[in-house]
């Protein structure tokens, strides 16, 4: 036995391959259609994520600092005028550290902490000096906060005794390689003989200038922080939760917690607003794509009067004939969703070959998630049954008899 | 004849524009029956109401007043869905241009009623469509469009089409109108051929009175009343 399909189909099927120019117009509109935006939402997803990506790549998702210090009124009674000025930060340990960060550790959504000791020193090797940020890490928990590991140019990240990694711009600025000796000095006097075994290349020049990492007991006693941490780093496994997470932490601890999400407010906000404008820009592609499809099956109700009314007097329901027309625009809704994804990977593909990065990368990956296609699918399909509501409504309400006479 | 009426008219009226000041009526009280296997001519001069009664009666329109029957069902009574049924089912229709589907082939278009009645097509459907196309001698083009026969064969088509659910009834408009006069004859032994064979009930609107005079009863219509009734003088 042959499989056949059901009235409604055969003869809609039938009517699109017979209006054949009329069929591939309202097709190519769509599949346009379609292939803008797959493409358009494919590429500014990547894009996006690329960016968020770098962004955090050098960064800690959230990263816990000890309250700022304010200075309070002896007299606290509203009948005196007092002049309050603001505190100098100086640098402070977070209280009780270790079961601040067990407690960030146990909070659900975080990955990773790793206690930091941050403070400014120098960087001297002869007559030059480079003023930079001095960073006491245990390496192996810092490198779950950034992935430093992907980033050595030279050695390995790994900080011991009074081994030191360095950014590639201070090693350039100072003509060190690996192995070589470098001095740091710190405001409070003290300062170190250190021995670079790692260089990195971070992809951002000012933290290649400033950053050294040396072990967290060597940057505790340089800084004067013996036992302390400056800053907890942490990692959360969805990134666009740090806020969240941020401020579950600050009210659980009342410490100074700031996520990347504020950090980067700008950003944020301008990643949000090319949301907004490819969200406008789908929008009217759909309403002219739904258009198209509208206006060029009204013609063809009028141009199928009397196969109308000819079915209609052989016993087809108003309901087969609405069906009939409904199907049409489904169909072309399918079709052109599947022609529009393999035209949006013929576009990446193409562009993905002209567009580069700085350093000759591809812009952007030529590949195209299953679930855009799957978006595609289900919105091209909505939109051709939708539209097609209007002609295939007229098309079940013509009288017959009219219908054949015309 | 003793065999009960397919279709029944009583007082039928059909008027157009009802309730503005073009109201017309078409038909004024129209009586008539037809019984099974009757084989019946309708004449009557242009724009005397044939073919707005040839609808009512094929289901297509409303009549305003009176009674419609078919196969003992008062129609009045039946909703929208349940006439569509009724039409498909039991009418088969050949009009004066055969009003074929030209998307589908011979076969396909002979298929289509049942197709429609049953929601698909089946391979019973196809079996009977082909004896059908066999029958008026067309089983060779069954797999071409309509646009590639000739007017005879595209009429042909077309009662073969009427023909598929073994109607109880075929309504013609004018069926052999646009053919020459042999193929017309050819055309119309066609439709006696299968009204004896099937003793279904024939109503064949015509003008041609050489034809009509070939049928059992010539019913006239004139200004939109049936102003004569009887065998044809033969």
């Amino acid at each position: 036995m042959k499989f056949r399909l059901p009235f409604a189909p055969i003869v809609a099927l039938r009517f699109l391959r017979e209006g054949r120019m009329q069929t591939l117009l309202i097709l190519a509109g769509t599949t346009g259609g379609v292939a803008v935006i797959v493409f358009l939402t494919q590429l500014i997803t990547q894009l996006q994520a690329q960016i968020v990506d770098r962004v955090l790549g050098s960064q800690a998702h959230v990263v816990i600092r000890p309250a700022e210090e304010v200075n309070r009124r002896a007299i606290d009674d509203a009948g005196f005028a007092s002049i309050v000025e603001p505190r100098a930060q100086r640098l402070r340990s977070i209280d009780q550290w270790e079961n601040i960060a067990r407690l960030a550790a146990d909070m659900p959504g975080v990955t990773a902490v790793s206690p930091v000791v941050t403070g400014p020193a120098f960087a001297v090797r002869g007559q030059a000096s480079k003023s930079v940020a001095l960073m006491g890490v245990d390496a192996e928990r810092y490198r779950r906060i950034v992935r430093m590991e992907e980033y050595m140019v030279a050695g390995r990240f790994a900080v011991e005794g009074t081994r030191a990694v360095i950014g590639s711009e201070l090693a350039k600025d100072l003509g060190i390689r690996m192995d070589d000796k470098l001095r740091v000095a710190l405001p409070n006097g003290r300062d170190e003989l250190l021995q670079v075994g790692g260089i990195f290349d971070i992809g951002n020049k000012d933290l290649n200038r400033r950053w050294v990492f040396v072990t967290l007991p060597l940057a505790q006693s340089l800084l004067d922080l013996p036992g302390g941490v400056s800053n907890l780093d942490l990692t959360v496994a969805d990134i666009f939760e740090a806020q969240p997470v941020a401020d579950r932490l600050r009210g659980a601890t009342s410490l100074n917690v700031e996520s990347w999400m504020q950090t980067n407010a700008q950003l944020l906000a301008a990643l949000r607003n090319q949301s907004v404008s490819n969200n406008l820009i789908r929008s009217f592609v759909v309403i002219i794509v739904a258009l198209g499809i509208a206006s060029v099956l009204v013609v063809s109700v009028v141009q199928k009067q009397k196969e109308i009314g000819i079915l209609r007097a052989m016993g087809a329901s108003r309901a087969m004939i609405l069906q009939v027309f409904l199907i049409q625009g489904a169909v072309v809704g399918a079709v052109g969703s599947v022609l529009g994804s393999a035209l949006a990977f013929t576009l990446l593909n193409v562009f993905s070959a002209i567009y580069r990065n700085a350093d000759g990368q591809p812009l952007f990956a030529a590949e195209l998630e299953p679930r855009f296609i799957a978006m595609a699918a289900l919105v091209a399909t909505a939109v051709g049954l939708l539209s097609a509501l209007i002609p295939a409504r007229r098309a079940a309400r013509m009288d017959p008899v009219q219908a054949i006479r015309s | 004849m003793s065999t009960a009426p397919v279709i029944e008219l009583a007082g039928l009226t059909k008027a157009y524009n009802l309730g503005t000041p073009v109201e017309t009526e078409v038909l004024h009280g129209i009586d008539l029956s037809l019984a099974e296997g009757e084989f019946a001519a309708l004449i009557g001069p242009s724009g005397s109401g044939k073919s707005t009664l040839l609808n009512i009666i094929g289901l297509l329109e409303r009549p305003t007043g009176g009674r419609l029957s078919i196969g003992g069902r008062d129609t009045a009574r039946l909703s929208e869905a349940e006439i569509t049924q009724l039409r498909g089912r039991s009418i088969g229709f050949v009009f004066q241009f055969h009003h074929l589907l030209p998307a589908f082939t011979a076969l396909e278009n002979v298929m289509m009623p049942s197709i429609i009645a049953r929601g698909r097509p089946d391979d019973a459907a196809e079996a009977t469509a082909l004896e059908l196309l066999d029958a008026v001698g067309l089983k060779a083009h069954a797999l071409k469009k309509p646009a590639e026969l000739s007017g005879g064969q595209q009429q042909r088509v077309a009662i073969a089409r009427a023909l598929a659910l073994r109607p109880r009834l075929i309504l013609a408009d004018e069926p052999t109108g646009n053919l020459d006069t042999h193929t017309a004859d050819d055309i119309f032994a066609l439709l006696r051929e299968f009204n004896r064979q099937s003793n279904c009930a024939c109503l064949i609107v015509t003008h041609d009175p050489r034809l009509a005079a070939r049928c059992d009863r010539i019913v006239q219509l004139v200004d939109g009343r049936i102003a004569d009734d009887g065998p044809a003088a033969g």
